[in-house]
């Protein structure tokens, strides 16, 4: 089950020639077998945000923004009507959004945080998000991860960064058996494939 | 499996980690007031016990923190894992 992802871009703020062509490392690669279904989530909005979570005008200013604070809970996700944000580390978080809000969100984090010491970076492009789903993608994906994903350690809702294979994942589980994948860009192919080679014993 | 606990995200597995070597190794307030063997010292010389180990390690593979941990390297138990400017953690005295 694959699919060639080939659309026009929204144009660019400030560069209204600049109109290219969105492809997917993921084009044409082979389909998992044994009910187990990967698919790319594609083109989502990904803004990396770095700040201070103990200082109040930060949180207020993030709040503000994508109305949710950021999670200082290690591994765990924030979400509201338009945004998910990820915990990545003490200072680190990732918000998701989708494609058409993704300049406005920067636009306006920038906005908020002026003056803060804070770090608003776009990364849509850097990373790709697959989705694995199926009775054995938990057994499938610890193929490749020595993360605990046993539901005591890994529940619903929780996300990670951790190792499949070679590759730096950030997993989020969303429901028993639906878990994200995010890798960078050119670990997508790498992943996808591992992870269909790891559904071969199952059947077709 | 060898298991290192990150102080942020808890226990995984060790391939997850990147090793830093010695830990509490403070800069030099004024380099260039050091004599050349005092510098060579500070930039190449560790401690290589036989026992407990001070060190630093790195979270590559998860929140990218780095953080220090007290391990044995001859049996590689850990002893604990504390953030930067934490107390190291008390290690019984019949390791040590
Ligand atoms: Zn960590």
């Amino acid at each position: 089950m694959y699919f060639t992802i080939k659309k026009e871009c929204a144009l660019v703020p400030d560069f209204p020639n600049f109109n290219p062509v969105k492809c997917s490392p993921l084009a044409g690669l082979s389909a998992p077998r044994g009910g187990i279904a990967l698919q790319e989530r594609p083109f989502g909005g990904k803004v990396n945000l770095r700040g201070n979570a103990d200082d109040q005008a930060f949180v207020d200013a993030v709040n503000g923004v994508v109305n949710c604070s950021p999670p200082t809970v290690p591994n765990t996700v924030a979400t509201s009507a338009d945004y998910t944000v990820f915990w990545l580390g003490p200072d680190e978080w990732r918000i998701h959004c989708t494609e058409d809000v993704r300049y406005a969100l920067i636009t306006r984090l920038q906005g908020a945080l002026a003056g803060q010491h804070a770090a608003v970076v776009d990364v849509s492009d850097y990373y790709v998000v697959m989705r694995l789903t199926g009775d054995k993608s938990v057994e499938v994906l610890n193929k490749g991860t020595p993360l605990d994903l046993h539901p005591r350690a890994f529940p619903v809702g929780r996300c990670a960064q951790t190792r499949f294979g070679h590759a730096t994942v950030l997993l989020r589980k969303l429901e028993d058996n639906v878990l994200d994948l995010q890798v960078r860009w050119s670990f997508a192919e790498y992943v996808w494939l591992y992870i269909v080679d790891g559904t071969r014993e199952y059947g077709d | 499996m060898l298991i290192v606990t990150c102080p942020w995200c808890g226990q995984r597995e060790v391939t997850e980690f990147g090793y830093g070597g010695e830990a509490h190794i403070a800069r030099p307030e004024n380099p260039e007031q050091l004599s050349d063997e005092e510098w060579g010292d500070y930039v190449f010389f560790r401690k290589n016990p036989r026992g407990v180990h001070y060190e630093r390690w790195v979270h590559t593979h998860g929140c990218r923190r780095w953080f220090n941990a007290v391990r044995h390297t001859v049996t590689d138990e850990f002893f604990g894992s504390y953030k930067p400017g934490e107390a190291p953690p008390t290690v019984p005295v019949s390791k040590g």
